[in-house]
């Protein structure tokens, strides 16, 4: 699923990496755990999580996840914003709960890593 | 060639042979804003020596775990990074309360983390296991009540077996 | 829709709380957080989560949520399980991800 129908689906707004919209997720993984996040060994996934503070950006950056959705209405700081895009890190903010987010994505046929 | 690492005050250069390189830097206990990025400095050195994505990404997941871990279980630790031509070496070294029974907290569940480090999205009990997944060689020394010394060695050369070059 | 239906439909384990699988569901909540729970979860949810410590139960049982499903293998502790049978909360289990398992509860209430 490309980020920008990711966008379109969540009615979101993208923070950073306005200009990569047309990458592409294949799986996604819900979690605010950042050592759960971690696990992973999979490539071009989606972070969706609730936990919005500098790790979330950290941990995207050690994973190599190069997508995360900020769900709960929660805004990023001005610092994750730049760490992000420093990164190379497209990131999302949405107003749905990590409820919601999971299900309207996968409703659109975005798989689970496992 | 002399590589230079971008970084603050913390980075200090001590040798830059080619393929060489050697830096440390300081871990705060506590703070959460700045955890990673020691890490984050391991990885884009690692990236200007083109090492493979998947090793690189293996090394700093066992390093950024354990830095982690000095945030939010010690007091002030640091980072010393060894690479030559065939391993790299992380040695992250803390004082602090130290780990009593380190078999025990290997075990993928066990944490002792306070509420506000559940708060910030850490104590899950996975980072020991975590490391010992990623890293090619897992080193722990713990002494109760001083602090901890986790030695994390990887191959360069897609070798798994590494040794301990104490 | 109970929880006993949503045990069905996704095949999940029940651990223990079966005295709750009468329940009815309002919607779910998925969240890691503890505190993000307490603040903002909602009466009849059913909680998807892969922490297990005790305090799971307590919150549960605060919000009076519906059910707590634990993802990815996870088991109950000891005492969250004694709790769940002492509230009537069911603590049901799944080998699925947080993702996955959400993606069809959604799908199951929202029919
Ligand atoms: N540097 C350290 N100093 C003191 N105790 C430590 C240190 N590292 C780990 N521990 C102890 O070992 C336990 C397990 O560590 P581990 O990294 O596996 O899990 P965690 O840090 O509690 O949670 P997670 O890593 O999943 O966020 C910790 O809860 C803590 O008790
Ligand atoms: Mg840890």
């Amino acid at each position: 699923m490309k980020v920008k129908e990711i966008v379109r689906i969540l009615d979101a707004r993208i923070l950073c990496g306005e200009d990569m919209q047309e990458y592409t997720v294949e799986k996604a993984f819900a979690s605010d755990l950042m050592s759960d996040v971690l696990m992973l060994a999979d490539d071009n996934v989606l972070l969706i999580t609730g936990l919005v503070n500098m790790q979330t950006i950290r941990t995207a950056e050690m994973s190599d996840i190069l997508c995360v959705v900020l769900a709960r209405n929660k805004k990023a700081s001005r610092e994750m914003i730049d760490l992000a895009r420093d990164g190379g890190i497209i990131l999302i903010e949405c107003r749905y709960s990590v409820y919601q987010t999971c299900g309207l994505l996968y409703r659109e046929g975005l798989k689970p890593i496992f | 060639m002399r590589i230079v690492v971008p970084g603050r005050v913390e980075t200090h250069i001590l040798s830059g042979m080619t393929e060489r390189m050697h830096f440390e830097h300081n871990i705060v206990g506590g703070d959460f804003t700045r955890a990673g990025y020691a890490s984050s400095q391991v990885k884009k050195a690692l990236k200007t020596l083109d090492v493979d994505m998947a090793i690189i990404k293996r090394t700093v997941v066992a390093t950024y775990e354990a830095e982690v871990n000095v945030v939010a279980h010690a007091c002030n630790g640091m980072m010393i990074v060894d690479i030559d031509g065939s391993t790299i070496q992380v040695v992250i070294q803390d004082e602090g309360p130290g780990i009593e029974d380190v078999e025990q907290a290997m075990v993928e569940g066990f944490s002792t983390a306070s509420s506000e480090v559940r708060e910030m999205g850490f104590g899950a009990g996975m980072g020991l296991s975590n490391m010992k997944k990623n890293a090619d060689s897992l080193h722990i020394e713990s002494e109760p009540g001083k602090g901890t010394k986790v030695e994390i060695l990887m191959a360069l050369d897609g070798r798994e077996e590494v040794r301990s070059k104490k | 829709m109970t929880v006993g239906d949503i045990v069905q439909a996704l095949e999940l384990t029940v651990y223990c709380g079966k005295k709750g699988l009468e329940r009815r569901v309002t919607g779910g909540y998925v969240s890691d957080l503890l505190s993000d729970v307490m603040g903002h979860a909602d009466t009849g949810q059913v909680w998807v989560t892969l922490q297990t410590h005790k305090n799971v139960m307590a919150i549960a049982s605060l919000k009076d949520l519906a059910a707590v499903i634990l993802v990815t293998g996870h088991k109950p502790d000891e005492n969250t399980a004694h709790q769940s049978e002492e509230e009537a909360i069911p603590v049901l289990g799944t080998h699925m991800s947080a993702f996955d398992v959400t993606g069809k509860l959604y799908e199951l209430i929202n029919k």
